[in-house]
């Protein structure tokens, strides 16, 4: 079989509670991060669930690199213990009587895996954990508690790893702690992951792939960039509306304590960033961080200004107007005030120019 | 001091309360989880059969199986036709007695803990490729075992109490069926209330041991319902 071309998730699932419905028909890349986002109630974690087997719909139809976990049709479901699947939950859910090598080694000793004792260290280092092996999971940290079950996940090589919300329970300190960890997981080990949550933070962080789930209904999926500009979803409304960039590093512009990184469709100067020339970055641009000129300011003092055209327009809340634009390829996303729309006569295919006044590197 | 009779009976005691400490484990156990578990209709009724011995008086019970396990019984019937005879006045009869009267202090121990592990660490395993049967042994058997020694402890400890199933169904029959209790009642009887002290202060002490164990050392609660 060859995976390179059958690396996709097809999901169906049709269930019906009294309260509560999931219909939902994607396709998804199983490659990068996926992240399912949705407000608690839209059915992110059940669809996570039907996945991993954990749940039962009426109607189901799942394709995983072409092999058929399930099909309600002809009535095949392969239960939880024989998907090649890692989860990981939302309390990290270590087994209590078991010390946390134990907890690692529990399903490892269930597949009919090569001793790969180097693959075992390297999930362990890079999860820094080494020096909790010996101990009970009450002993341990919310924070260390969760990478241990990540970890835990992990060393089965799964052909999926389905997270949810796996940093909720967790403080906005080891929410930091951990979310480092998730970046460099999937740079490193390649495992395509399935992660559920309704932050904005952890989809411009870990996000390739965007589905929003709304009332048990797909609103939306795409890639990360142009489903966080797409004007009729809700993400673009949000006071935290924001876009993604992915850069490289080509200059470092040390006198002006400046890094200045190229993208499809111009360059930016961020504040210095230690890493070497031809780095990747990704970069977060808030939408209340940019604004519109009709021409190139001769003075200013904002470094990153770049030609864009508008694409669309929409109202917003409380007299805003909300406009997307494209900086060569890239979408990008303003909030300005309906009456900048109105002065400037802002209109679908007018070029103009983007004023960017800060953006966050998350990399 | 204690006559040799007197042994034979803590003997055969020992013997009837280990044997039906087994079978409740190995017949409790299933039902627990079941009962812990199911959504089914039937759950009530069939927690109501397995506590009806707790408020049954037990010459009640004793009386019915007489009757079950008799000649003219169901049971007597059936096992007359295996070829076995039938079970009144029996040490197997009596084990099977035991084993109906004491399950209560077996299964609903045991049901409590099923129910304290909860779904989650069932579908952690579940996630890390363990089977159903697999997850039973490698993670309720040890996630439960205050709960297994909490139904074993109390299973053995009631077995070896009861006195009016055992009555019943088992008569009073040196050497097959009269256990510690019944030979109590004998000494009563017979106003050797010195022999009668002996047993019956072991018992106590016996009793009393058990349950401080149970409430120091596991710090668990009896727990009946």
């Amino acid at each position: 079989m060859n995976h390179a071309l059958n690396k996709f998730i097809t999901a169906r699932f049709k269930l019906d509670y009294d309260e509560f419905q999931l219909s939902v028909n994607l396709r998804l890349p199983n490659s990068g991060v996926t992240v399912l986002f949705g407000h608690s109630g839209s059915g992110k974690t059940t669809l996570l669930r039907c996945i991993a087997g954990l749940q039962q719909a009426q109607q189901s139809y799942l394709e995983i690199n072409g092999s058929v976990w399930q099909d309600s049709d002809v009535g095949v479901f392969l239960p939880t213990h024989k998907r090649p699947l890692g989860y990981v939950f939302q309390e990290a859910n270590l087994f209590s009587h078991l010390t946390v090598r134990e907890n690692l080694n529990y399903g490892l000793k269930r597949i009919n895996a090569s001793d790969d004792t180097m693959k075992f260290y390297r999930i362990v280092d890079l999860l820094g954990i080494e020096h909790l092996m010996e101990r009970m999971p009450e002993r341990l940290s919310g924070g260390e508690k969760q990478r241990v079950a990540i970890a835990r996940a992990l060393v089965l090589s799964p052909e999926i790893l389905l997270m949810d919300e796996p940093l909720a329970s967790l403080d906005a300190k080891r929410k930091q702690e951990i979310l480092p960890f998730l970046t460099r997981l999937n740079q490193e080990l390649n495992i395509p992951v399935l992660y559920v949550t309704h932050s904005h933070q952890e989809v411009a962080q870990l996000a390739d792939y965007l589905v929003v789930l709304e009332a048990g209904k797909v609103q939306a999926s795409g890639f990360l960039s142009e489903t966080l500009s797409r004007l009729d979803l809700s993400l673009s409304q949000d006071r935290e509306a924001t876009t993604v960039w992915n850069v490289i590093i080509v200059e470092h512009e040390t006198d002006f304590h400046l890094t200045r990184v190229v993208f499809d469709g111009g360059s930016l100067s961020l504040p210095a960033i230690e890493a070497k020339i031809g780095t990747p970055l990704r970069v977060q641009i808030y939408a209340r961080d940019v604004s519109i000129v009709l021409e190139v300011p001769r003075a200013t003092s904002i470094l990153n200004v770049l030609p864009a055209t508008i694409m669309d327009i929409a109202d917003g809340e409380s007299g805003q107007s909300i406009v997307r634009l494209e900086v060569g390829n890239q979408p990008l996303l303003a909030h300005i005030t309906r009456k900048s729309a109105v002065v400037l006569n802002l209109k679908i295919g007018k070029a103009v120019f983007v004023q960017i006044k800060g953006m966050s590197i998350l990399n | 001091m204690l006559t040799s009779a007197d042994f034979t009976t803590l003997i055969l005691t020992f013997k009837v309360a280990s044997l039906a400490t087994i079978f409740m484990l190995l017949f409790g156990t299933p039902l627990a989880w079941w009962l812990a578990r199911t959504r089914s209709k039937w759950r009530g009724i069939i927690n109501t059969f397995v506590a009806l011995p707790l408020v049954l008086p037990p010459t009640v019970l004793g009386f019915y199986l007489l009757i079950l396990l008799g000649k003219n019984g169901i049971v007597g019937e059936f096992t007359t036709w295996l070829g076995i005879g039938t079970l009144p006045f029996t040490f197997a009869g009596l084990v099977v007695a035991s084993v109906l009267y004491s399950m209560p202090f077996v299964v609903q121990p045991l049901q409590t803990a099923f129910s304290n592990i909860g779904e989650q660490p069932l579908e952690a395993a579940a996630t890390l490729r363990a089977s159903p049967i697999d997850t039973f042994f490698s993670v309720v058997i040890p996630q439960a075992k205050s709960g297994f020694l909490t139904a074993t402890i109390l299973g053995f400890a009631h077995t070896v109490g009861e006195f009016g199933v055992v009555l019943m169904v088992g008569g009073n029959i040196p050497d097959k069926t009269r256990v510690v209790s019944v030979q109590i009642y004998n000494h009563v009887e017979a106003l050797e209330y010195s022999q009668a002290h002996w047993l019956a202060g072991g018992l106590l002490a016996f009793s009393f041991t058990v349950l401080l164990i149970l409430y120091t050392v596991l710090k668990t609660t009896p727990h009946v319902k």
